[in-house]
């Protein structure tokens, strides 16, 4: 029996003795290989360049992604990723540079890593920054570790709860139990913020001694600034645990509000999320932590700083952090610095650090790594992404200091309109404005047949990538819907007039939801038979041709 | 305004529609002491600056098309067919996310399975999982998989010295809050040495193949002795090294993880990378992270989804084994095609010639005085130099004619004073290996 496929297996394309690759004859005497170490055979496919690049054209062609369309999936923060980053990330001498260079051979790379320390630093208010962690769930790891380490070391090691509220995402409370503390979860109240009751008898009553910290997503994961956030820090503190953020929803805060001027003492980053590098498909993310002077001590490593000032001191330097000390173009600094690389390999001057009258470059710092004093150690080998750290600077400096305030405000501002165009139709539960998404019920007093998922299929055959479904966990049938500053009113437009006419069709063919999509590559896909039979490999159950 | 589309009328309209006057009203649940603070940063850069901005600083660091590269240690320089860029840069591959709506996102699906499945041809596995951070990380896992897999009552983890000195700080850092001994690699324990650690509190013995010295330990017994004990054979592998290696399954390894990065990943000072993790069947239940499964759609047709989902953590929460979300999707998407197009014949080529390469240039710096190379076991890409004077010096006068030297060995291995890691690749031309070898005679 032959089933039907969308596209053959890479497996299955091929011939024996043909190759996708021309390869350089060997130009050195040949050693004899030590037979009793080699393996027999290499079970990987044989197939041609042609073939392999028409493969994986045909497979791209199957997948929705933000350069085709509107991509509303919540707390995912499915933004527009610029093109000029790609480029900048393929450039020569930073993708060709080894990850232990001599750090005199990658000051150009350790800049860019100081800068955006620096920039994530004072777009949340905090003191220091590690962008070591590989994504938000190590992040947020970091973060906890952070947090035991400190109270260790302040002789109360005894502190092994971390509050998380119900409408956490999944990585909060899975972080706890990595890190060997464990979850006290605090119910949500009506208007979608923390039960305060709840908070204050877990903070004032006999746990009081074991609270190491409270992990909270800010705004939170229905969308909603907690308006009683200040209260809940203060409360938390008082009890002696440390306040983490969430900062997957970063995109709701940049310059409205400063974490850690709030009082937070430590956040993560999603720099996939909020600054725009590509989500890849599943990956790689980013996810730099920030921290304030009480965990600065602690930071995962290494990070970077400046090991040694510049000598002999040039005349009026800017201040490390005031970038706004000259007028100049800042560009027209660095079209001298591009032409005058220097002798011992330092960039000839950074663009942020022109004199006060003129664009003549001044002598760099060295930059280099330190391993924090109390770091908890290394997350990952090597650095963190610094693919995505370089993406993540090239944005940041596109927008600059007026223009990161819009990312937020547009964001909002998108949400807001979808939330108050989509309310006529369906059940947008907590009445107040939402941050930069929002959630809504999925489903209809009049149809109760038709489920959030049903919706979210049907709005594939409307060309749209669906909502995140069911989650947050506290509201029925949520469709979480975030659909970032980077799209028009009139791509907005057509997003509402398709939940409108699905939300007819609920009522008029229920069958036409249920059985949803019907323009997709595939139909509904059988989850339960993938569980049960497990094929997740097709190599040796199903050798080569030939 | 760079990436927001928004014209004035069009705002206004859309706050006519929410009913407010500006966009700034929508901010008052924000506490109005904190509201609107100031951004001290630079100001805003056209994307024609933002372009010559990276390409000037670009240009300040030593990178490996312009100086010779003979540095290895866990980050290694291959040749990448164009293609596989040309893959990558398809907006329906890289501005995607993580398949939760498998319908339209077969794409990746698929391209996912591949990738497991040559994972497991090349590692000898019966599973491998959608990946991990990088190398390290998935090291880490395995430790997580291993007291599992023995129901957390052994407490005891071997590790050998020849694992890369970070990743065991990984699993270190990775393991702080848990009650579990962590032995084994602290001294130049040989591998003997570490199968007598064995007893029945161990969960795991874990090793390098090839070492993080490049060298192939004889691991005849081992994995009897491992599994005698109940406890379970981690192998840490450079997958380009399995391209003419025999497999770890091969020799009885229970988990392999390692950096995918040599497959078709750029140096990129150091991520992203690909962490790989593969599994044999009876462990396959314990495994982290996202696995896709083969399945049918409503119509029959074949399809791919991810399978096992209720062990994860946006379903399972805090009894999750581990937090991963995001993984390193893109990088697993660079090694499918790069194993698609290398095959079964290209990748060993590949393998050889590194073989070749490498041991052409250790016995012509074994020839040297003052220079030494350890040839007492079988190495691969990379092997240890000793020299007549510091690491550091050397460097620097290699550096003067446009080489990268090996990494200093010093700098984690205290008896290891001036041993130079040295990694040859198929990208060392033969001529550019020779001029290594004249320096160094010079600094004899």
């Amino acid at each position: 029996m032959t089933t039907e496929q969308l596209q053959p297996l890479i497996y299955d394309i091929g011939e024996p003795g043909r190759m996708g690759v021309n390869l350089p004859e060997c130009d050195v005497p040949k050693v004899e290989l030590p037979a009793a170490l080699m393996r027999a055979d290499l079970a990987l496919p044989e197939v041609g360049e042609v073939q392999v690049v028409r493969h994986f054209v045909k497979l791209s062609k199957l997948n929705y992604s933000i350069d085709e369309g509107l991509y509303p999936l919540g707390s995912c923060t499915m933004k527009y990723n610029p093109k000029v980053n790609e480029d900048a990330a393929r450039l020569p001498g930073l993708a060709h540079l080894h990850p232990l260079t001599d750090e005199s051979g990658s000051q150009g790379a350790l800049f860019i890593m100081h800068e955006l320390q620096a920039w994530l630093g004072e777009i949340s208010g905090f003191e220091k920054v590690s962008l070591t962690p590989a994504a938000g769930a190590q992040g947020e790891f970091a973060g906890i570790l952070m947090i035991r380490q400190y109270h260790i070391d302040r002789g109360e090691g005894q502190r092994d709860l971390i509050l998380v509220p119900d409408s956490a995402h999944g990585t909060n409370p899975a972080t706890v139990t990595m890190a060997g503390m464990h979850v006290h979860e605090l119910p949500s109240n009506a208007r979608g913020n923390v039960d305060m009751d709840a908070l204050r008898a877990a903070c004032e009553g006999e746990l009081r001694d074991r609270i190491a910290g409270m992990m909270i997503t800010v705004p939170s994961t229905l969308g909603l600034f907690e308006s009683t956030i200040l209260e809940v820090i203060s409360i938390v503190h008082d009890a002696g645990g440390l306040m983490y953020m969430d900062g997957a929803n970063m995109n709701a805060l940049m310059a409205v509000v400063k974490p850690g001027e709030l009082g937070f003492d430590v956040m993560h980053y999603n720099l996939h999320k909020t600054f725009s590098t590509p989500h890849g498909g599943g990956g790689p993310g980013s996810g730099a932590v920030g921290v304030n002077e009480k965990l600065a001590p602690y930071l995962p490593g290494p990070i970077v700083e400046i090991v040694e000032e510049p000598s002999p001191q040039p005349p009026p330097i800017a201040m490390e952090g005031d970038f706004s000390a000259s007028d100049e173009p800042v560009g027209a600094a660095y079209q001298v610095a591009r032409n005058a690389r220097r002798d011992d390999g330092r960039p000839n001057g950074s663009p942020l650090q022109t004199t006060g009258g003129g664009v003549e470059p001044v002598e760099p710092p060295l930059y280099g790594f330190v391993m924090p004093e109390k770091s908890i150690g290394r997350m990952k080998a090597f650095q963190g992404n610094f693919g995505m750290h370089l993406r993540a600077y090239a944005y940041i400096r596109v927008y600059g200091d007026t223009g990161i305030r819009d990312v937020t405000r547009y964001a909002v501002l998108n949400a807001n309109y979808l939330r108050a165009k989509l309310m006529a139709t369906y059940t947008v539960p907590y009445p107040r404005y939402c941050g930069h998404e929002f959630v809504l019920e999925g489903h209809f007093e009049d149809a109760d047949d038709v489920h959030a998922l049903d919706i979210s299929k049907r709005l594939m055959d409307y060309g749209f990538h669906p909502p995140t479904n069911y989650f947050p966990l506290i509201v029925p049938e949520a469709l979480l819907i975030e659909p970032t500053e980077t799209e028009t009113k009139a791509d907005l437009d057509e997003f509402i007039e398709a939940m409108e006419a699905i939300a007819a069709e609920a009522r008029a063919e229920p069958e036409l939801l249920r059985n949803a999509p019907h323009t997709a590559p595939v139909r509904r896909l059988d989850e339960v038979r993938a569980a049960k039979e497990l094929a997740l490999c097709c190599a040796p159950a199903r050798p080569p041709r030939g | 305004m760079s990436y927001i589309p928004h014209t004035a009328i069009e705002t206004q309209q859309m706050l006519a529609d929410i009913g407010v006057d500006a966009i700034d009203d929508l901010f008052g649940a924000v506490p109005r002491s904190h509201r609107f603070p100031k951004l001290d940063l630079p100001p805003p850069m056209s994307e024609m600056e933002v372009a010559a901005e990276m390409l000037a600083i670009s240009e300040a660091n030593d990178h490996g098309q312009d100086f010779a590269l003979f540095r290895g240690a866990g980050a290694y320089h291959h040749f990448i067919p164009s293609v596989v860029n040309h893959i990558l840069l398809r907006g329906e591959f890289y501005t995607a996310y993580t398949p939760y709506q498998p319908e339209i996102s077969q794409g990746t699906l698929q391209a996912t399975y591949e990738y497991q499945s040559m994972m497991c041809a090349l590692t000898g596995m019966d599973a491998a999982n959608a990946s991990h951070y990088d190398g390290a990380t998935s090291l880490a896992e395995a430790v997580t998989v291993a007291l599992e897999a023995t129901r957390n009552k052994r407490k005891k983890i071997i590790l050998s010295h020849g694992i890369h000195p970070q990743y065991r700080e990984v699993l270190r850092a990775y393991h702080q809050g848990r009650d579990i001994r962590i032995i084994g690699d602290r001294g130049r324990g040989e591998i003997v040495d570490l199968m007598e650690m064995l007893d029945d509190n161990t969960a795991m013995l874990a090793l390098q193949y090839p070492d993080f010295f490049g060298q192939i330990d004889d691991l005849s017994g081992l994995a009897e002795a491992v599994h005698a004990k109940g406890a379970l054979l981690v192998m840490v592998s450079n997958p380009m090294a399995l391209s003419i290696f025999k497999s770890p399954g091969e020799l009885g390894a229970d988990i392999v993880v390692g950096e995918g990065q040599p497959m078709g990943v750029p140096l990129s000072y150091g991520g992203p990378y690909l962490g790989y993790f593969a599994i044999r069947q009876k462990y396959v239940r314990r495994i982290a992270g996202r696995i896709i499964g083969e399945t049918l759609d409503a119509d029959g047709k074949r399809a791919f989804v991810m399978t096992l989902r209720p062990r994860e953590q946006d379903i399972k929460r805090e009894r999750a084994t581990s937090n991963i979300c995001t993984n390193q999707g893109l990088m697993a998407l660079s090694a499918s095609v790069y194993m698609a197009l290398m095959g079964k014949n290209g990748l060993r080529q590949v393998g050889e010639l590194n073989y070749h390469k490498a041991h052409y240039a250790a016995n012509e710096i074994n020839r040297l005085d003052g220079f030494s190379v350890d040839m007492s076991k079988p190495f691969f890409n990379e092997f240890v130099v000793a020299c007549p004077r510091p690491v550091a010096e050397i460097n620097d006068a290699l550096l003067t004619e446009g080489i990268i030297g090996g990494y200093d060995l010093g700098q984690h291995y205290f008896h290891l004073e001036n041993r130079m890691l040295l990694c040859v690749t198929e990208m060392n031309a033969k001529d550019e290996i020779d001029r290594l070898v004249e320096i160094l005679g010079g600094l004899g």
